[in-house]
């Protein structure tokens, strides 16, 4: 197997449950999506700074550390333009709002399936 | 017992689980993750679910028998179980979590006292059910056959 020119996206998982890390990181290998998890807002900031670049982050909101709301506004803040999708267990009101307003592309409510996952992934900006 | 009858066993099972509101349809996704090159995820996924829940569990536990309850640690441990029991489709130990938090908010000790035991409760039938769930899905594949999907 090689050969192929075609770049895949690549996807940052960020969020304090493992379970949560385990199975998003699943659906995203079984849409051939790279990926690699972090723990909380700050590992995901060190991860950037330490040069790597993803097309689509999925951001957990509650996290201990630094949360996901910090964490979206620091990375726009340092110039990070891909896709950052907020997930979270609050589906309406003022906590989806503020979570909207730090700079997420797309919002959805916990947990992730395969479907809202290729509806974030055909949006990915090339 | 045939592979047809043992799906069909699994499938019966499955919808009793579904109705009884034990399981969601969140379980039935995670299923659908599970294939040739990870033959074994839904176990792997759910032992860890087990040993998690079983830790926070005991974390609680050993939270709310404090002299003085911490009740934003034991938030955050019925956060977690919240969160997990959502991603593998525990529907009504979730529900459990959800009112408890709200106990918690109050500081109500009584009451999460109580929640505590029904969260407990919930947790075995839930384990009870998976492991049955589980063995079957084992039995299909050694015998040959494919776990067959749930339809919603």
């Amino acid at each position: 197997m090689g050969g192929n020119a075609m770049v895949k996206p690549t996807a940052l998982v960020v969020d304090d449950n493992k379970l949560n890390r385990m199975i998003h990181g699943k659906l995203l290998d079984v849409l051939g999506i790279k990926n690699r998890a972090v723990e909380n807002g700050e590992e995901a900031i060190e991860v950037h700074l330490s040069g790597e670049k993803f097309d689509l982050i999925l951001m957990d909101r509650d996290m201990p550390v630094m949360n996901g709301i910090e964490a979206t506004k620091k990375l726009r803040a340092m110039g990070i333009k891909c896709m950052i999708a907020g997930i979270s267990s609050h589906s309406i009101g003022p906590e989806k709002e503020e979570f909207m307003e730090a700079g997420l592309d797309d919002y959805h409510e916990k947990p992730l399936t395969v479907a809202k996952l290729l509806s974030l992934v055909s949006k990915i900006k090339n | 017992m045939d592979v047809g009858q043992m799906q069909k066993r699994l499938l019966d099972y499955m919808n009793s689980l579904l109705k009884e509101g034990i399981l969601d349809s969140q379980f039935a996704q995670l299923q659908q993750l599970q294939d040739e090159s990870n033959p074994d995820f839904v176990a792997e996924v759910v032992n860890l679910f087990f040993t998690d829940s079983e830790n926070l569990i005991n974390d609680l536990s050993n939270a709310l028998g404090q002299q003085n309850v911490d009740f934003k640690k034991v938030d955050s441990c019925v956060h977690q179980l919240k969160g997990s029991s959502a991603s593998i489709g525990a529907q009504r130990l979730k529900n459990t979590c959800i009112s408890f938090r709200k106990f918690c908010d109050e500081q109500n000790l009584q009451a999460c006292l109580m929640c505590l035991q029904e969260m407990q409760q919930e947790y075995l039938l839930l384990r009870s059910k998976l492991d049955v769930l589980l063995q079957v899905e084992k039995q299909i594949v050694a015998a040959g056959g494919s776990i067959p999907i749930m339809e919603f």
